[in-house]
């Protein structure tokens, strides 16, 4: 599938997640964060670059790792993307949805 | 189904068990459903208990006797030590899959929002005190009171 956002054309599955990284941009980002309701604050910013950096790297998400990261805890994780945290994030970062039930 | 289109809005996860599979079964689907936007509470009641118990969560373990699906003869299941050691294996296994210990996990729930519910009548029947007890957890509630916080459309109980 395709949509349209922030004046460009990206391939998205049926949930709307990216599936395509290289076509992510931060102005794609602010509009995807925008859809989930959110205004995207330096600390959201961290924690998207944390989420794509661990993407790179091919390493896999989970609630308990983003605890880990040493960039947020998972109270403030839930209180900077309320209702499915994990999920929110990664779509608003471009990156498909972590296949983790932890 | 006409309920918010039989969208789930609340768990409400009754653990009645501490055998180490099914508490980490309660964890999983209460942490799994705050993942997924969902409220979650979890309430421990009879055995349960153990999970939330300080000292006694440290040491529960999976059941080798009486589970047909260990593959192994009930009689060796119940010799002195083969619990502990098919539980070793198993949090091996987990650890690899990313799965925290008892105690790691209560915090993640906290954390995540999860409210923690005692149940009063166990809590008497076993003598055990609030100091016992896993220090963040929500209050020690009747099952009346169970029943109030699990008011609301959408709200689905599970018993495990």
């Amino acid at each position: 599938m395709e949509k349209t956002i922030a004046g460009r054309t990206i391939a998205v599955n049926e949930e709307g997640y990216m599936t395509n990284f290289g076509e992510w941009n931060k102005e794609i980002g602010e509009s995807l964060a925008k859809e989930a309701q959110i205004d995207l604050s330096q600390r959201h910013w961290d924690i998207i670059k944390y989420i794509q950096d661990e993407f790179k790297k091919e390493s896999p998400l989970s609630i308990r790792k983003i605890g880990k990261s040493g960039v947020v805890d998972i109270k403030e994780f839930y209180a900077l993307f309320p209702n499915a945290p994990l999920k929110t994030a990664t779509k608003i970062a471009g990156i498909p949805k972590p296949a983790s039930c932890i | 189904m006409n309920e918010f289109n039989g969208e789930i809005k609340k768990m409400m996860i009754i653990l009645s068990k501490a055998t180490l599979e099914n508490v980490y079964a309660a964890f999983v689907l209460a942490n799994g459903a705050r993942m997924e936007g969902i409220e979650s509470q979890v309430f421990f009641t009879f055995f349960g208990l153990e999970a939330i118990h300080k000292k006694k969560m440290e040491k529960l373990h999976v059941a080798t006797v009486g589970n047909p699906a260990m593959h192994m003869p009930t009689m060796l299941g119940g010799i002195p030590g083969v619990e502990a050691l098919v539980t070793y294996a198993m949090k091996k296994e987990m650890e690899k899959l990313d799965m925290p210990e008892i105690h790691e996990f209560l915090d993640i729930l906290k954390a995540s929002g999860v409210k923690l519910w005692a149940c009063k009548l166990a809590v008497d029947m076993f003598h055990y005190k609030k100091e016992d007890l896993y220090d963040d957890i929500d209050g020690v509630i009747t099952v009346g009171d169970f029943y109030k916080h699990s008011e609301g459309l959408g709200t689905h109980m599970l018993f495990i």
